[in-house]
């Protein structure tokens, strides 16, 4: 019966080893996380806002007068990137999925750097993985390069061996208030939690 | 009787605290350990998709991860993102990636990661992708990428999933 005991006892302790180390391995993720925030923009702020038009995954024309009178979130990126702008997507759509209704205050916009590449049959295909109110925009390449020009944002091809390139581009997300106007970034390195404050926000409603 | 209820609840417990973590599989070959080999799912007609995994080299002398093959996907290389100034940027890692003796490589979402180029069908949560590993002193090891759902980036904020990264 002792020896139940001492084994009852031994278990227990045991197991309060293992879920107290959890939680010390999940508490100093956590502030790891929260270490991580800042970031520095090379955006010339002044000049972010002038006009572009673009074509949706959808087949509509978005320009910046369409955007207007809502507030939206634009970002840069291009389907050959599986790291970067994959976890953009994935993150809005996360984010749009918490606040719900709510999102449909704003607009989101994707904008390809690549759209030699990035056809408006992939883009449609390609969408259906993420949040539907999340649109997918393209044009032509001086539309493209308008567009960029519009958010002073930053987009370069690379050339890669074996015959293929890459995109350089502006990171960030761009957060654009109802009259058109810039107001801010939402940046990958901020937590969760300071991201969805922001577009609480933007949606209007509060932090 | 209680006790005897108690103590075997407890080890059972204790053993499924354990068991848990493990779920992440591992891969050996020589003095190098693959921990965790995952992809992320795919968007449909996605042209790429990222792999991650960690290396642990055990051994007294460095290795290299020259490079990976799949027959899911066109070619596979290595690429490493980085973010500097607010500007986002993809390169492939040339000569492979370097383990020093005893130490350990991640590669993990938003820095250095595997691209399947054109793989043949989109990942979904739940597959299994194949891959062969060679290391230049290791020599070749068969992996298996689990694939992992769309909102599943082991970033920072995920870190207590599976992996036991950082």
């Amino acid at each position: 019966m002792s020896r139940l005991r001492v084994v009852r006892v031994v278990a227990w302790a045991a197991v309060a080893v293992v879920l107290v180390a959890g939680l010390l391995i999940g508490v100093g993720g956590w502030l790891v996380g929260q270490g991580s925030e800042g970031s520095r923009q090379a955006v010339d702020l002044a000049a972010i806002g002038g006009p572009f038009r673009l074509v949706s995954h959808t087949g509509e024309v978005v320009d910046n007068d369409r955007l207007a009178g809502k507030p939206y979130l634009a970002f840069f990126g291009f389907t050959h990137c599986p790291d970067i702008c994959l976890t953009t997507l994935f993150e809005l759509t996360d984010l749009m999925k918490e606040l719900g209704p709510a999102a449909d205050r704003f607009n989101v916009v994707f904008i390809t750097v690549d759209p030699e590449r990035d056809t408006q049959d992939l883009l449609a295909r390609y969408m259906t993985s993420f949040d539907e109110r999340i649109l997918a925009l393209r044009g032509t390449r001086p539309e493209t390069d308008s567009a960029i020009k519009a958010f002073a944002a930053f987009a370069r091809k690379v050339p890669t061996e074996g015959g293929g390139y890459t995109m350089d581009h502006t990171a960030g997300v761009y957060i654009m208030d109802a009259e058109g106007r810039f107001a801010g970034m939402l940046d990958t390195h901020e937590s969760r939690d300071v991201r969805l404050q922001k577009l609480r926000r933007i949606a209007g409603l509060g932090a | 009787m209680p006790i005897v209820r108690s103590t075997t609840l407890a080890l059972l417990l204790f053993v499924a605290l354990l068991v848990a973590p493990a779920a992440a599989h591992n891969f050996e070959v020589g003095s190098i350990r693959v921990g965790h080999p995952w992809a992320r799912a795919t968007p449909p007609v996605a042209p790429v998709a990222g792999g991650y995994l960690k290396l642990v080299n055990a051994g007294l002398e460095p290795d290299r991860l020259l490079s990976i093959s799949s027959p899911i996907a066109e070619r596979v290389e290595i690429h490493e993102s980085t973010v500097v100034d607010g500007v986002a940027r993809m390169r492939p890692v040339a000569g492979g990636v370097e383990i020093g003796a005893g130490a350990t490589v991640e590669l993990k979402p938003g820095g250095t990661h595997i691209m399947f180029i054109k793989p043949n069908r989109p990942l979904k949560e739940g597959d299994v992708v194949p891959a062969t590993l060679t290391f230049e002193r290791a020599g070749t090891v068969d992996v298996a990428f689990a694939v992992q759902g769309m909102g599943a980036p082991a970033g920072v904020e995920h870190n207590a999933h599976g992996t036991g990264a950082e």
